[in-house]
């Protein structure tokens, strides 16, 4: 596994705690910060701002999970978000999703691939049922998918991780 | 004037049913209802914490209509409520089924089963049926914990358990996580209990309603060795057992019922029933005679006592860097373990393994520290079994023993004569009463007539005294609760405050409020205990530790004199830090090379973190890069390198380098290139 913790992305929490003078009201924007430099929320960083904020780590970890902007689990590289809302189930989403899961080699029950490359999420509505199936990949909005044209795509993302 | 007066005679009233009811500064309406008489149902209110308002029991209406919950509004005069008005009642029917809706209610197999507050108000309200439909995934159990079971099938999420870890124990173990349906209580990162810093006082499960956090039960244990013919069954009770036991069988709160419990044990097949008040008498004669050592050479003072478990693992947590002022005393639980398997062993002429020694205790922690493994020699526990009163009183049930009309009995001997300072100890200040009749004989070889230190008893949160002893004028403070030495402790490392002794226990009320007893404990229970434990003492012919002829009896047999080799190897014990989380901590920097490669570690900790260690972490890091060694080192950021006395500490290569400040980043990088150049010659060579 890669560190997860350069000094430098240490230094930008530090820096946000430090802001609110290691004041327990620093826990949101201080969680927001997290999310940003890595992403996702590791378990040990929590660890260090709820000693950091004097706070339990229990209660560091309950605000985490209660906002839906904060992720607990490590997200790849690329993330694949495939819209599933009623639009987009009905023309089609399933077969791409699958096509996807099959296509970055994700087993059931997994989100994320091992070399943390890709995460494929779905979601119950992008607000584009004009394009269904919609599929977003790294915020670039990829319309009226089919399991042969999002392969394509992803195609073209693999040479890039190669 | 006179008109003045009489408002202020005249106390403000509110009307709760058409009738009247003086307010005299209830904190809420719900103690105001209460006060009336009428009691109304709460799952999420404690008056011992703060409101809640989310278990919609405590509803009442008022006259233009709104509803609202009591236990979250302050009572205002001329307040007109109805408490059970039909509306009211229908609402909280519905809240009610709600919650039962969401709970695994296979209350036959539950530990609670007859003392749970669901099951008790589902029957006041006649619910007779659950109209939702039933949670269909079931939680795992978490059985980590020496002290407590959670089953999260039977939470409410009434938060109970949470604000009481909280804000009386200033630990926050449990929180609320995740939101809507998947809401839970959780330790941190919904790990087990036993991999967080739960401190194992089961003040969360004195207080759930339900059958979410149960005193764990090891009764079949018990049974077991009682039918056991190779083994000798020891019991010992501890001082708080005697005033709490006959709540469980209906006799009075704080009523005194040592006598009958002992009968009882016999009946069920104990061999030696014998009382921890000996070993705490003896705690006292070896506490003291440490204690005087210090207050003369004037070092590691305060001392603090050392008899709670709970508070003996958060200091190990939370002052590692003062292990050193904890007594090194054990527990009266664990001297008596220990002169049971030692010596008593000896004279009953049989095998350490064949003497099975149960504790019957008011705490769950105690659990846990007859766990521990300083207290087993050969694999063979000091104490084998610690069962709580409530399990007790549960064995006695099952037994179809009727309690209340028992005769009473005798201990036996040598073990079961104790003077009043051993059966103090059960009260929050008893340890410290009961050393201080010690010390001005044990400095000077001069009884005090005084016998009752009054200035130290009471159930405030945190008292201190001062005290003569023999010209010393001692610093006395006594504490109960975690929250609350937690609070004393920032005073003192701030230098605010200064004592030479510090009594501390983890539960409200010391002992007689530990999460095993029976009963709701609140403070009007925990205040009958008291008086009934304060009793128990003026009614001892003998009150001060030294003059308990067997404990005397003891050190001439064995130990020998106070403090001696042998009563430290017998008595005493030591600490360690213990590290608060499981894991890592935090990769920096991961070396690249295929060879060799130094692993440091900065901690991060609260005490190194205090000390600057973050930013000694950054230079460091900025050192490494520079030194072109980069690819040789592995980085870290730890939590804990228990090394919290010498903070800030960074270990290199598993050699520890303490006292560091935010500027000694080079001081390391030294001991880095050293340990290079070692490897490097170690390859060579
Ligand atoms: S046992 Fe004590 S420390 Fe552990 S979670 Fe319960 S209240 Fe907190
Ligand atoms: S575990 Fe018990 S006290 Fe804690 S929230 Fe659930 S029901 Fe309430
Ligand atoms: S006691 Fe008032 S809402 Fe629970």
């Amino acid at each position: 596994m890669p560190p997860i913790g350069e000094t430098s992305e240490l230094e930008r929490i530090n820096q946000v705690i430090a802001e609110y003078g290691n004041n327990q009201s620093a826990l949101i924007p201080v969680l927001q910060q997290v999310q940003e430099v890595y992403h996702y929320l590791p378990e040990e960083i929590l660890t260090y701002v709820a000693t950091a904020l004097n706070l339990s780590p229990a209660t560091v970890y309950g605000v985490a999970t209660f906002y839906a902007q904060f992720s607990l689990e490590a997200k790849g590289k690329h993330v694949v978000r495939v819209c599933d809302g009623t639009a987009c189930h009905v023309r089609g989403s399933t077969p791409v999703l699958n096509a996807i899961r099959k296509k970055v080699g994700l087993t059931a029950g997994m989100k994320t691939t091992g070399d943390r490359q890709f995460t494929v999420e779905t979601v119950s509505c992008l607000g584009a049922c004009g394009l269904a199936p919609a599929v977003v990949i790294d915020d670039r909005i990829y319309g009226q998918m089919t399991p042969e044209a999002v392969s394509i795509v992803l195609d073209e993302l693999m040479k890039e991780v190669d | 004037m006179s008109a003045n007066n009489n408002t202020a005679v005249q106390a403000a009233t509110l009307t709760i049913n058409g009738r009247p009811v003086e307010i005299n500064g209830e904190k809420n309406l719900l103690e105001v209802v209460r006060k009336a008489g009428i009691d109304l149902p709460t799952f999420c209110y404690h008056s011992e914490l703060s409101a809640f308002g989310a278990c919609r029991q405590c509803l009442v209406e008022t006259e233009d209509g709104r509803i609202l919950a009591s236990c979250s509004v302050p009572a205002d005069p001329g307040m007109k409520i109805k408490t059970h008005s039909p509306r009211v009642q229908r609402i909280r029917k519905v809240a009610l089924e709600l919650l039962l809706a969401n709970h695994d209610r296979e209350c036959t197999t539950c530990e609670k089963s007859g003392v749970c507050k669901l099951q008790d108000l589902a029957q006041r309200y006649g619910i007779d049926e659950v109209r939702f439909g039933k949670r269909d995934q079931k939680m795992p159990l978490d059985l980590s914990s020496p002290a407590i079971v959670r089953n999260p099938n039977r939470c409410i999420l009434c938060g109970d358990c949470v604000r009481m870890c909280k804000e009386v124990q200033g630990l926050g173990i449990l929180d609320f996580a995740n939101r809507g349906a998947s809401m839970v209580v959780t330790p941190a990162f919904g790990r087990d209990i036993a991999d967080v810093e739960c401190v194992n006082c089961g003040q969360c499960a004195a207080v759930c309603p339900t059958g979410a956090l149960t005193v764990k039960s090891e009764i079949d244990q018990a049974w077991a060795a009682i039918y056991d013919d190779s083994k000798t069954v020891v019991v010992q009770i501890a001082p708080a057992v005697r005033v709490a036991v006959g709540d469980a069988f209906g006799l009075k709160p704080g009523e005194i019922s040592l006598g009958k419990l002992v009968a009882a044990l016999r009946m069920i097949g104990i061999d030696k029933v014998f009382d921890t008040s000996f070993a705490a008498d003896l705690t006292v004669m070896e506490e003291t005679t440490e204690f005087i050592n210090r207050l003369r050479s004037g070092a590691q003072l305060p001392q603090f006592t050392s008899c709670c478990p709970a508070w003996v693992k958060y200091a190990e947590q939370y002052y590692p860097d003062m292990l050193s002022n904890l007594s090194s005393c054990r527990s009266p639980q664990q001297m008596f373990g220990s002169v049971a398997k030692r010596y008593y062993t000896k004279e009953l002429n049989i095998d350490p393994k064949d003497m099975y020694v149960i504790s019957v205790m008011p705490c769950t922690a105690k659990k846990f520290e007859a766990a521990r493994p300083e207290f087993s020699n050969d694999g063979v526990r000091d104490v084998d079994l610690v069962l709580t009163t409530q399990e007790i009183a549960h064995m006695i049930k099952e037994a179809g023993i009727n309690f209340a009309e028992l005769e009473e009995d005798s201990l036996d001997m040598p073990f079961g004569f104790t003077t009043g300072a051993g059966v103090i100890f059960g009260v929050t200040g008893g340890v410290a009463e009961a050393v201080l009749r010690a010390a001005n004989f044990l400095l000077t070889g001069e009884e005090l007539q005084k016998v009752a230190f009054t200035e130290v008893r009471g159930l405030a949160g945190t008292r201190a005294a001062t005290v003569d002893v023999a010209g010393h004028e001692v610093r006395v403070a006594i504490t109960h609760t975690l929250g609350e030495i937690k609070a004393l402790m920032e005073k003192i490392r701030k230098g605010e405050e200064y004592f030479d002794i510090i009594e501390v226990m983890a539960c409200p009320g010391g002992c007689i409020g530990g999460a095993g007893q029976p009963g709701q404990n609140t403070i009007e229970l925990r205040t009958k205990r008291s008086e009934g434990i304060y009793r128990a003492d003026t009614r001892m012919q003998l009150r001060k530790a030294q003059e308990n002829p067997l404990v005397q009896h003891v050190y001439d047999k064995w130990l020998g004199q106070y403090g001696s080799h042998e009563a430290h190897e017998a008595l005493h014990t030591q600490y360690s830090g213990r590290s608060r989380m499981p894991g890592e901590g935090i990769s920096i920097m991961q070396g690249q090379s295929q060879g060799e490669k130094v692993d440091v570690a900065v901690c991060v900790g609260t005490c190194c973190f205090l000390k600057g260690s973050t930013q000694m972490l950054a230079d460091l890091t900025e050192l490494i890069d520079q030194s072109g060694y980069a690819d040789q080192v592995n980085l870290r950021a730890a939590f804990c390198l228990e090394n919290c006395a010498g903070s800030a500490s960074v270990k290199v290569d598993g050699k520890i380098i303490g006292g560091l400040t935010a500027k000694k980043s080079a001081v390391v990088m030294q001991e880095i290139m050293a340990a290079l150049r070692n490897k490097k010659a170690k390859v060579e060579a």
